[in-house]
């Protein structure tokens, strides 16, 4: 319960100051040139970047799953690979090679290129999951390779299409370091500046509002899509690969295009990394700053990846064990939380914590909190996928036989769900890692994180300074990225 | 099996990790807390000198300029802050309002001329900048630059002109055109470089894009552009220099600030910090440094290669008056923030 109060803050602090503000002044705020501007901004991009990265993420994991395409195994792994290259790296690769990449076309570009495994991983996944009798019958019946594409996969894509596009949109929202450097104001961008200039002004608290209605209208529209349709089924199946369409003469063309989108996705930001690596050391390389960016980096996103794992195992515990509408609450609160961008969770505790208790302001302890409220979701999902596989009767059993209710939970139910314990917590390590928003407001004065020290490197076009903090989020990435990779589930 | 105790190491290790980021505030106490809104690299090269003749310790914390300020209203009395520094002195009228600042050391106030101390004598500027147009010399000359910086609002400079209006740099020319110019005139001023403007993340880009002549012309304080010509010179080649004169609005002198919080428990070392920071030792310390801002202590001048101070033009402002809530009203009014 207390996990979800506190998830709840940054709601809570955007509904306070709506209230406070008030409804003219609110009214006076949002109904202006600029915030009509942001809206496009952001809805014209979002919109864009979701179908390109929906079209290409299904037309991947269409040719990797059900085509000869040679070599798949490979081109598998690439293909995932971008998730361990932050989009505001990316950004900084592009805008870094040439200037003239900004604006919206820079925009969705940098973007759909970052963000597309998003939709890839869940689709291919999904592709792997289902059981080909279904595809054999359409063709039994007559029906073309195309049609049963259309009639029997797509829908049954539907969900991981949906989840996927969702993510890239949430992203999208929160998104700031890739569009700063690129030149395309947004909501996020927007109120980082605002709350530069003036802390918690209430133009800021403004823009928070509208964009955390963009966020539960996108969660909302989710919703509706899914509808109620189901797409479970009893068993596994007959555990075999499904038939491959072969791709005849396309096949080389083919595999020329998917290298070509690599060479964008993956080969720029090497290039750039590389030049300015090279063109860097000569000028910059402080192994000292270098040493304690990625150590403080470290250190808060395993302090952040541990409280939110642990602050996870209740939630997930209630809603498993206990099923009630209030443990199902508290979960579901927690979710919409994470709808919230760290920007706004950034600006909600600064405020929170002034307020209430001055004394953890500006301190490691409210970044933690800050990480625990952004990612605890990253942690349910994990966790309670560990829980649900965890039979409660080895627990009956245990008590049975006289062992009691912590010596059960040592012994029995933490064994079994550690594995969905560690990937939640490598997941929120990554994520806390490449965090930058609430990171740039909250953390105490003189804490620099590899993101941070990055970003002011790169914001003053010193490229080559920013290189090596790049490269070494990257190279923190990577370990994660693997475990994703091999779970094959992206959580939102 | 082992998985608890396992976990309950990783939380002992993640705490033993954490420890050095807290430690600078929980074992030791500084003699000293300096929250400095002013270019860190600078500050980072004179604070040791000060170290080691005062035998004080200092922090030094460093952000924005109203980032800073605004917190250290939030902090009240709380505040961990000893001496407040700031690139552009309305963040200093901030804190001077809200009631918060010590009166400024006698010493400081003997080693800076009076137009840089506001009315209240409660703090005093150390630093000057000047307002300056880095304009591409490929795409113009500099007859067909303006003679007033409200002349850049006019169509004619439409994606021609650039500027970083998220900046406190910015932020204090604008309180400038506030100050002498009035709101009206500035609301028209800013909703014309809205319209024409070409929007950079910070002075450092304005420069950048000057010279690569993305834009022809860019609102910025001088030293960006004389530290590039002392480096290396690759970000002004074809760009150059334009002072506005006539006390324009564009001539405007910024104030670097450096004033003493109330709270602060350690008013002496304070007051022992901005006197030396004023005093001729510390300003030519800064003079010589890679920043290349105005000495404010007139016994005190600056390399050569810049325009000297006695020739600049500025017009005269009460740097008290500088009214920055003001000014993010109306570039918020304007969408430019």
């Amino acid at each position: 319960m207390a996990v979800a109060l506190l998830a709840l803050i940054p709601l809570a602090y955007v509904a306070t100051y709506t209230v406070i503000i008030g409804p003219v002044e609110i009214w006076e705020l949002v109904a202006r040139p600029r915030i009509v501007e942001l809206l496009r901004n952001t809805v014209t991009l979002a919109a864009a970047c979701m179908a390109a990265t929906v079209v290409l993420g299904l037309a991947l994991a269409l040719l990797v799953e059900r085509t000869d395409l040679p070599g798949r195994r490979l081109w598998h792994g690439l293909l995932v690979a971008p998730l361990a290259v932050p989009a505001f790296v990316n950004g900084y690769a592009w805008v870094s090679i040439d200037r003239s990449i900004n604006g919206f076309s820079g925009a969705f570009l940098v973007i759909t290129l970052s963000y597309y495994p998003l939709v890839y991983l869940p689709a291919a996944a999904a592709l792997r999951g289902l059981d080909p009798a279904l595809e054999e019958v359409s063709w039994a019946l007559g029906h073309s390779r195309w049609r049963t594409l259309g009639r029997v996969v797509l829908p049954q894509l539907r969900p991981a299409l949906l989840g996927g596009a969702l993510l890239v949109g949430l992203h999208l929202l929160a998104e700031f370091g890739a569009l700063a450097l690129l030149r395309f104001p947004t909501f996020t961008t927007a109120i980082y500046d605002q709350y530069g200039s003036t802390f918690n002004g209430s133009a800021a608290t403004a823009m928070a509002g509208v964009l955390v209605m963009l966020c539960l209208l996108l969660l909302l529209a989710d919703l509706r899509l899914r509808g109620h349709r189901h797409y479970a089924r009893i068993g596994q199946g007959a555990a075999r690969d499904a038939s491959r369409t072969p791709l005849g003469a396309l096949r080389w063309p083919l595999v020329a295009a998917v290298a070509a989108l690599l060479v964008l996705a993956l080969g720029v930001p090497t290039y750039a990394l590389v030049r300015w690596l090279a063109v860097g050391t000569s000028t910059e390389f402080p192994l000292d700053e270098l040493a304690t960016a990625a150590l403080t980096t470290v250190a808060l996103a395993a302090a952040g990846a541990v409280a939110t794992t642990l602050a996870a195992i209740p939630v997930v515990w209630l809603a498993v064990r206990h099923r009630s509408r209030v443990s199902t609450l508290v979960e579901r609160s927690a979710y919409v939380a994470n709808a919230l961008p760290g920007i706004v969770v950034g600006l909600a505790l600064v405020v929170a914590s002034l307020k209430v208790v001055p004394v953890i302001y500006q301190t490691s302890l409210l970044l933690v909190i800050a990480y625990a409220i952004l990612f605890l979701p990253r942690a349910l999902v994990s966790v309670r996928a560990g829980l649900e596989q965890a039979p409660v009767v080895l627990d009956h059993v245990a008590h049975s036989l006289g062992v009691g209710p912590v010596r059960t939970a040592q012994r029995v139910t933490l064994p079994l769900i550690a594995s969905g314990l560690g990937a939640g917590t490598a997941l929120v390590f990554l994520a806390i890692s490449t965090e930058l928003t609430a990171t740039l407001m909250l953390s105490p004065i003189g804490t620099h994180t590899l993101a941070t020290e990055f970003w002011s490197a790169s914001s003053e076009l010193r490229y080559g300074a920013a290189a090596p903090y790049a490269l070494l989020l990257v190279l923190i990435s990577i370990p994660a990225t693997v475990l994703l990779m091999r779970h094959e589930r992206i959580t939102p | 099996m082992t998985s608890l105790p396992r976990r309950l190491l990783a939380v002992a290790a993640t705490t033993a990790l954490l420890a050095p980021l807290s430690a600078c505030g929980v074992f030791s106490s500084p003699d000293l807390v300096i929250y400095n809104a002013q270019h860190e690299e600078l500050l980072d090269e004179i604070v040791p000198l000060f170290e080691e003749q005062s035998g004080l310790d200092v922090e030094l914390r460093s952000g924005k300029d109203l980032e800073m300020a605004n917190q250290i209203v939030e902090e009240g009395k709380d505040s961990p802050a000893d001496v407040f520094l700031t690139e552009n002195s309305p963040a200093m009228s901030i804190v001077d309002n809200a009631g918060l600042f010590a009166p400024a050391p006698a010493a400081a106030l003997e080693n800076i001329p009076a137009d840089y101390v506001p009315g209240s004598k409660n703090w005093v500027g150390f630093l000057g900048r000047s307002t300056v147009v880095m304009y591409n010399t490929d795409n113009l000359d500099e007859s067909e630059l303006p003679a007033s910086i409200l002349e850049f609002a006019e169509p004619e400079w439409e994606g021609r002109v650039g500027f970083s209006p998220t900046g406190a740099d910015f932020q204090a020319i604008v309180s400038a055109v506030l100050e002498l110019e009035g709101e009206d005139a500035t609301r028209a001023w800013l909703e014309g470089l809205k319209t024409n403007g070409v929007i950079l993340q910070n002075n450092l880009v304005v420069m950048q894009s000057a010279d690569a002549g993305e834009i022809d012309a860019g609102i910025a304080y001088h030293y960006y552009w004389y530290r590039d010509r002392e480096e290396s010179g690759t970000d002004s080649d074809s760009s150059a220099l334009y002072f506005f004169a006539d006390q324009d609005p564009g001539a405007f002198l910024s104030v670097s600030g450096a004033g003493i919080l109330a709270s602060s428990e350690n008013q002496e070392a304070a007051e022992e910090f901005v006197g030396w920071l004023t005093g001729t030792e510390a300003q030519q310390a800064m003079a010589e440094s890679y920043a290349l801002e105005y000495p404010l202590n007139p016994d005190v001048s600056l390399n050569p290669e810049v325009k000297p101070f006695d020739e600049l033009e500025p017009p005269t402002v009460d740097i008290a008056s500088l009214n920055g809530p003001q000014v993010t009203d109306l570039m918020t009014e304007a969408g430019l923030l």
